[in-house]
């Protein structure tokens, strides 16, 4: 198999440039660490590999202050409350007198993107590596200054404490570049018996803020002098703009400028509403011309298995012995779906004496700098890109674009920061949507009621079309030199795209697992939340339980039996204990009970989940009514925040799976809203859900902001089949698609 | 000109008569809280609190707003001092990126304020306008619960307070 590299990431590195300075000279470019000089073998762990200067993710400051560095963003999953703890236990400072900085193409570290759970395995064990050779050198440094041996010497709230009680602060021991060193293999970690912050459910920093009208959000930005635009997008993929006489539009109230570069328009206005405005006039004057291009979306199994593909085989074993007697065949379905942001995107740029800023909800800072600059024309280190939170992503949401937006238009009114704020119907018709896939699944049972062969197959797109060159985004692709989509990667295993999590976790005597990749995207998609996981997993999760069925056995004791991973069978057990499962348990009239399992990735967090779903019979409606979940991901920082990101994983997976599909005609997207692209409200919240964590002290961060989502759909698909003994296949679950399977 | 009274205070506003509140308080007087979700009515997003109703302020215009009483999340509490239904949020922890949490406390503070007690049932009815996409249901339902026995304890120990003068 491959090394556990994402492609993106390895792409980004590849760019070249040299390995530059400490902050402790300067903070300009100082992070901008692609292509390191040959660390030492073996390497340090995490991002460390790549960053590999202490000061890139901790610096004292002469006063004692403390800054932890990320190169990752916070995007709501409350990783940055984490990475505070994580230093402040390593270092011995109290929490609160941390500061943690995220991604920002000035100050630090490049960590690609922030997706695909990955933050706490890169960042948090860079930092909490960091933060313990940091430790380590300040020891060093106060036994040097006393003349005594350095092992008597203990750290505690911010100071080195000699063996006599003799106090010397931080501050007072950081020299000036004494940080900027190489870090070491290995670290003289804390044991986890002794941690007082890490293990606590620490309440995060950022909520307060949000709860009391605080600017947390980039949409909050108001920069002097700042105007606000708005796109006029093309009504379809590839319109072409025939005519537009804006001439009347700058004449209106407010309007500072319209600005046209081929298919990309957009107007900008001093004050908010009067942009707004101005994008409906703008708007009714554009003339387009638009192509239908688009597959029939009542047929989308077809439409998928058609492309054409490049087939792959993942993974092959072969046990001639094993033979089966019954064969069963299935298959699943996954629509387009939307991330769904519910703030749309925004950012804010400023271009002042040649130099771009932007200040962007993205999830990978120095590749959008990239795009940017490229799109622009200029050396990416002209460009400085922030990130500053948004509304919630879930992956490649329009971020990326709204930021291109933003620097487009800020490169027309030099000096003046612009702020871009997309609409509801731009971000649901532009957004890359998460792909839609197909899986075919057939399996035979032997004499034991064991399985005995596994076939697996995947169509699917490309999982990421993420920036990295300015084809990416939108704003790029419709200037009048437009710049080409690039040419869709697989993404490689073991972490892969639409074949994420397609390799099956259970021990089966034969086992075939192909990969057709799709490069042909009849609509514009991306990573979302998951990527292949989440289809791949409710297709073999919902099999298991058909499987189950076909031999008779209990769904919780089948799985059991085809599986070694004791994590698993650990993760699995503690669900179906909390749940209060019982083999050959009949769930109350008209309900179900389901049970499904993963672990994302194959290499990340574990998560088993069980499900009560109440179906009425004479609707078809599905009711989630309480869903019981075990998670194992390692070393467990933030307690709450872990069941936080589960909680979460659960509700959003239920809307994916029972209610989410993007519509389109055979020109436009028709889902543009929330009335036209419907999602879980209040009224579908379930009663209850628990999350339940198995603790691994001392295990290294395994990322669990994604290791749900498979799991809650399939549990939920199999209550569903348990309440109703009809099997549904085809994403979303409709209530319409329950009846009509009832009334089959 | 128009005087619009947010949070207690008169502003001079110079906008549109059909400029929607939302703008408004963000554009004009320099608020955070209500955010910009979908301008259609449809998210919950925008969500204050006019004379003592939640209203979207995205689909609200200026001029409906004359002699109103506007109530932000910005006018309930602050950080130091934040109101029940702000320590609720904080003590359950109920945001994730927390972008739909303002629209959603302003409601429930209409709620509360009508109603000091109501049930599950009626706290879920009550918030089916607000769509969040992090799937924070469970822990905004609880905050919601814990400001009710918040409200109670504040409006007991001021009730005692009362009684003891």
């Amino acid at each position: 198999m491959n090394a556990p590299v994402i492609l993106d990431r390895r792409r980004v590195l590849a760019g070249g440039g040299a390995l530059i300075v400490s902050f402790s000279l300067t903070e300009v470019f100082a992070q901008d660490q692609s292509a390191p000089a040959a660390a030492p073998a073996p390497t340090p762990p995490g991002s460390l590999k790549t960053a590999p200067f202490l000061d890139s993710w901790i610096r004292i400051d002469a006063d004692g202050g403390i800054t932890a560095f990320t190169g990752k963003a916070e995007l709501g999953q409350g990783f940055k409350t984490a990475f505070q703890q994580i230093a402040a236990e390593e270092l011995d400072v109290p929490f609160e007198t941390l500061k943690v900085v995220t991604a920002d193409t000035h100050r630090t570290a490049n960590e690609g993107y922030t997706s695909g759970s990955n933050s706490m395995k890169d960042s948090g064990t860079a930092i909490r590596n960091a933060a313990a050779q940091v430790r380590e050198l300040l020891v060093a440094e106060a036994a040097r200054r006393l003349d005594l041996p350095a092992e008597n010497f203990r750290t505690e709230n911010g100071a080195v404490i000699s063996p006599d009680g003799r106090r010397l602060g931080y501050g007072d021991l950081v020299a000036a570049d004494m940080l900027h060193v190489q870090a070491q293999p290995k670290s003289k970690l804390k044991d986890p018996s002794t941690f007082k912050v890490m293990g606590q459910p620490v309440p995060r920093v950022d909520i307060p803020a949000k709860v009391t009208g605080g600017a947390a959000y980039v949409q909050d930005m108001r920069l002097p002098g700042m105007v606000h635009a708005r796109i006029v997008r093309p009504p379809s993929y590839g319109a072409q703009l025939t005519d537009c006489d804006s001439s009347g539009i700058e004449k209106l109230p407010g309007v500072v400028k319209v600005v046209r570069d081929g298919n990309f328009l957009a107007v900008v206005a001093k004050k908010e509403f009067q942009a707004i405005k101005a994008m409906g006039a703008l708007s009714a004057v554009a003339k387009w011309r638009e192509t239908p291009s688009l597959p029939k979306q009542d047929d989308l199994i077809k439409v998928v298995t058609s492309l054409p593909s490049q087939d792959s085989t993942i993974f092959e074993r072969s046990n001639p012995s094993a033979v089966g007697q019954t064969t069963v065949e299935a298959s699943y379905m996954r629509p387009y779906q939307a991330h769904g942001s519910i703030g749309p995107s925004c950012a804010v740029a400023q271009l002042v004496d040649g130099a771009m800023t932007v200040w962007t909800h993205t999830q990978g800072v120095y590749p959008d700098r990239q795009g940017i600059a490229e799109m622009l024309h200029v050396p990416p280190a002209s460009v400085r890109v922030i990130h500053v939170e948004g509304s919630g992503c879930y992956g490649h949401n329009g971020a990326d674009d709204a930021a291109a937006d933003a620097a487009l238009i800020a490169r027309a009114l030099p000096g003046t920061p612009v702020r871009v704020q997309w609409t509801r119907e731009q971000e649901h018709s532009w957004e890359p949507f998460g792909p839609a896939m197909v899986t075919k699944l057939k399996a035979s049972l032997d004499s034991n009621g064991r399985i005995s062969d596994w076939n697996f197959e995947v169509w699917s797109n490309t999982h990421s079309m993420r920036p990295g060159g300015a084809g990416s985004m939108l704003a790029a692709q419709h200037m009048a030199q437009p710049f080409a989509v690039p040419a869709p990667k697989p993404l490689p295993l073991p972490e892969g795209g639409g074949d994420r999590n397609a390799i099956p976790i259970y021990t089966f005597p034969n086992a075939h697992v192909v990969h057709h990749f799709i490069p042909a995207m009849p609509l514009r998609i991306s990573a979302m939340r998951s990527l292949g996981a989440y289809h791949n997993v409710f297709s073999i999760e919902s099999f298991m339980d058909e499987l189950a069925v076909t031999a008779g056995a209990d769904p919780v004791e089948f799985r059991l039996k085809h599986l070694d991973d004791p994590r698993g069978r650990d993760v699995i057990e503690k669900a179906a204990q909390g749940f209060g499962w019982r083999k050959g348990q009949k769930a109350p009239q008209d309900r179900g009970f389901g049970f499904a399992f993963a672990r994302y990735k194959n290499l990340a967090a574990y998560c088993a989940i069980a499900t009560e779903v109440e179906v009425n019979r004479e609707t078809g409606r599905p009711r989630l009514v309480r869903a019981v979940a075990a998670v194992d991901s390692g070393q467990v920082v933030n307690p709450d925040g872990l069941i936080n990101q589960i909680e979460g994983a659960i509700v959003q997976s239920m809307s994916w799976t029972l209610y989410e599909s993007v519509t389109f005609d055979d020109t436009r997207i028709t889902s543009i809203d929330w009335q036209t692209y419907p999602i879980l409200r209040f009224n579908s919240v379930p009663e209850s859900i628990e999350v339940h964590i198995i603790d691994r002290p001392g295990q290294p961060f395994l990322g669990s902001g994604e290791t749900g989502q498979g799991p809650a759909a399939a549990s939920i698909a199999n209550a569903i089949a348990d309440a109703t003994g009809r099997r549904l296949r085809n994403l979303p679950l409709t209530r319409k698609r329950i009846k009509d399977a009832i009334d089959a | 000109m128009m005087t619009l009274k947010v949070n207690g205070h008169d502003h001079q506003i110079d906008a549109d008569p059909d400029t929607p509140l939302l703008y408004v308080l963000r554009d004009d007087i320099k608020l955070n809280a209500a955010k910009f979700g979908c301008g259609l009515g449809q998210c919950g997003s925008c969500t204050v609190i006019v004379d003592r109703k939640a209203v979207l302020s995205c689909v609200t215009p200026l001029v409906l707003l004359e002699g109103k009483q506007v109530t932000t999340l910005e006018g309930l509490g602050t950080i130091e001092a934040p109101a029940p239904i702000q320590r609720a949020f904080m003590e359950e922890q109920a945001a994730q990126c927390g972008y739909c949490i303002a629209g959603m406390m302003m409601r429930a503070q209409a709620l509360l304020q009508k109603n000091p007690k109501p049930t599950d049932e009626q706290i879920r009815a009550e918030l089916e306008p607000h769509l969040c996409r992090c799937g924070t249901h469970m822990r905004i339902l609880r905050a919601v619960h814990r400001a009710i026995r918040l409200m109670d304890t504040a409006d007991a120990s001021s009730t005692t307070h009362r009684s003891a003068q």
